[in-house]
């Protein structure tokens, strides 16, 4: 069963320079205990996605379709309505944590900031589920990093941070946005391993460029480019065999399958090329290509690619 | 090509009781003409700092640096800007590293402008050569660094150091700051520039599948010294330092 459902999905900006069309018509669900990872690269549009389900959006974006959340649309709710999905239902874990957090605040005040307006908790018994949180995430001697400020924290411990407000009022869903961004290897791993652990009974919108992370923490794989999603598979699949030459040429790039690039550079989100997003950089683009768009087509059982090949 | 022996560098901050970081702590290595030697370490373990020092863009607490036969440290300023054109960097972040009002063509002419060796013509028509070397269109040239992408600036910097001919180059994390697909095509470009004009390098990065890529040998830091150094191969196939093999095991034990 599906607890998030996205259907022909539009998310458009306008700017001076023109209207950029983040993301373009894009269907999606996400079962109940799914991990679901969202792979691409800058400007792809991945966070808009991510961002639209709980409408941290500008007022000036134009949103079309739906977005089911347990039933309900989402973009239907009134400002009053989604502010009891957001933390609650629906928790958003941000890249870069040092800009995430308040800095003049303690962190764990911020963590009990959450716990205090969706629980109802009075301010002691908020601060104690906080440094509860601290634990559930693996900060050593937790009462005490309790009461310290985002800068006596690491990198890592700052995002540990993070994860633990995201996991406060214990979310059905979460939506992490490039949580390992910036970390060193080491970090890296242990936060990696950290996500995996405390996402086992969750649903999870794991948002990406790196393929090794999602890899390690997701079940299923999507590719997105260009405001669209590319391929869809399961994690295995998407490795092993994957059918996108976009996707082929993106494992390609990763220094450890050699190194070899793609050739061009992605498009603006102003001036989409036409038919096929990909087409320039395509090595396999034809005539059609060029001037038809093709659709999301189930090639193989549950594996999902737009391109003309498989048509 | 180029040795350094027992090289130190110490911060120190703080008024009343001085406390003082060893971010280089007695590094020797050395690097062989037309080779690659790959750096790696995390953040904070110093790297950065050593590639500084080596085109001493700060000064050494302790230890030697000599390129080319030349005791880089006894150098007096004069000297040291004559060495310079020989010895370039490339840096992390390429859009920080270009005047953000200067057009491309004129950031890569002005090396050449400050040598002084052509003159405007010349100028033109090695800019036009460069932007080529480096797979840029002949258009770019009248563009800002705001107009082009990060991958593309990178390239612009890299006209940049190559304008001078320089023999050695430190090249600081260049390609952290861009996607996996740009990341190839500026790492694979490198290589080819590097074989074609004989360069040397020095390549740090954090990332050891790319060192692994980039580099013939390759040494470990952490916490300001050096750990381990080997060939590429070894450090993949046999690394001994525990260190460096935690930075290889693709998980973490905690």
């Amino acid at each position: 069963m599906s607890l998030l459902s996205i259907t022909q999905l539009k998310v458009h900006f306008p700017t001076q320079d023109g209207i950029v069309k983040a993301v373009n018509t894009i269907d999606l669900e996400i079962a109940n205990n799914e991990r679901l990872g969202l792979i691409g690269e800058t400007g792809c549009g991945k966070t808009v996605l991510g961002m639209s389900i709980i409408r941290l959006l500008p007022p000036s974006t134009t949103i079309e379709g739906e977005i089911r959340y347990k039933g309900n649309d989402l973009l239907k709710l009134t400002e009053k309505e989604i502010r009891k999905i957001r933390g609650k239902e629906i928790a958003m874990i941000l890249q870069n944590p040092t800009t995430s957090l308040n800095p003049v605040l303690k962190v764990g005040d911020q963590i009990a900031e959450a716990i205090k307006l969706h629980q109802g908790l009075d301010r002691r018994a908020a601060k104690a589920k906080a440094v509860e949180m601290l634990e559930a995430v693996k900060i050593p001697d937790a009462t005490k990093r309790a009461n310290e400020y985002p800068h006596q924290f690491s990198g890592g411990m700052k995002e540990r941070a993070m994860i633990a407000m995201g996991l406060a009022c214990d979310p059905a869903m979460i939506i992490a946005d490039e949580p390992t961004k910036g970390l060193d290897v080491t970090v890296k791993k242990q936060i990696v391993k950290l996500m995996k652990e405390v996402t086992t009974q969750k649903t999870m919108l794991f948002i990406t460029h790196d393929l090794g992370v999602a890899a390690e923490i997701c079940d299923n794989i999507t590719v997105m480019y260009a405001g669209e999603l590319m391929e869809y598979a399961n994690t295995e699949a998407i490795f092993k065999n994957p059918m996108h030459p976009y996707t082929q040429g993106f494992l390609n790039s990763l220094p450890s399958m050699g190194l070899k690039a793609i050739k061009g550079m992605s498009p603006s989100l102003i001036d989409l090329p036409s038919g096929c997003r990909f087409h320039p950089r395509c090595d396999f683009a034809d005539a059609k290509c060029r001037t038809e768009h093709p659709e999301l087509i189930e090639v193989e059982k549950s594996h999902y690619a737009r391109c003309f090949q498989y048509a | 090509m180029l040795e350094i022996a027992n090289l130190r560098k110490y911060f120190s901050s703080g008024l009343l009781w001085k406390q003082s970081v060893k971010a280089v702590d007695g590094v020797s290595f050395h690097i062989e003409r037309g080779e690659t030697l790959g750096l790696v370490g995390e953040s904070g373990c110093g790297k950065t700092t050593v590639g500084r020092l080596l085109l001493r863009l700060i000064e050494p607490t302790e230890g030697k640096i000599i390129f080319d036969d030349i005791d880089v440290l006894q150098l007096k300023k004069n000297e040291l800007r004559k060495l310079r054109p020989r010895m370039q960097m490339i840096f992390q972040d390429p859009d920080a590293s270009l005047n953000p009002r200067m057009k491309i063509g004129d950031s890569i002419a002005e090396p050449l402008k400050l040598q002084g060796h052509l003159n405007s013509g010349g100028i033109k028509v090695k800019v036009l050569d460069l932007i080529e070397t480096v797979g840029l269109n002949p258009e770019h040239r009248n563009r800002y660094p705001y107009q082009l992408s990060g991958g593309q600036n990178q390239r612009v910097v890299l006209a940049r150091v190559l304008a001078l001919n320089p023999d050695f180059i430190v090249a600081d994390e260049p390609t952290s700051s861009l996607d996996v697909s740009i990341q190839a095509q500026i790492l694979n470009l490198m290589k080819d520039l590097k074989r074609e004009m004989h360069l040397t390098i020095l390549f740090i990065s954090h990332d050891l599948e790319v060192v692994r890529h980039m580099s013939d040998r390759i040494a470990v830091m952490y916490r300001g010294k050096i750990v381990e150094i080997g060939t590429a191969n070894d450090i993949f196939e046999a690394a001994k330092h525990p260190y460096t093999k935690t930075l290889l095991s693709p998980s973490s034990d905690d």
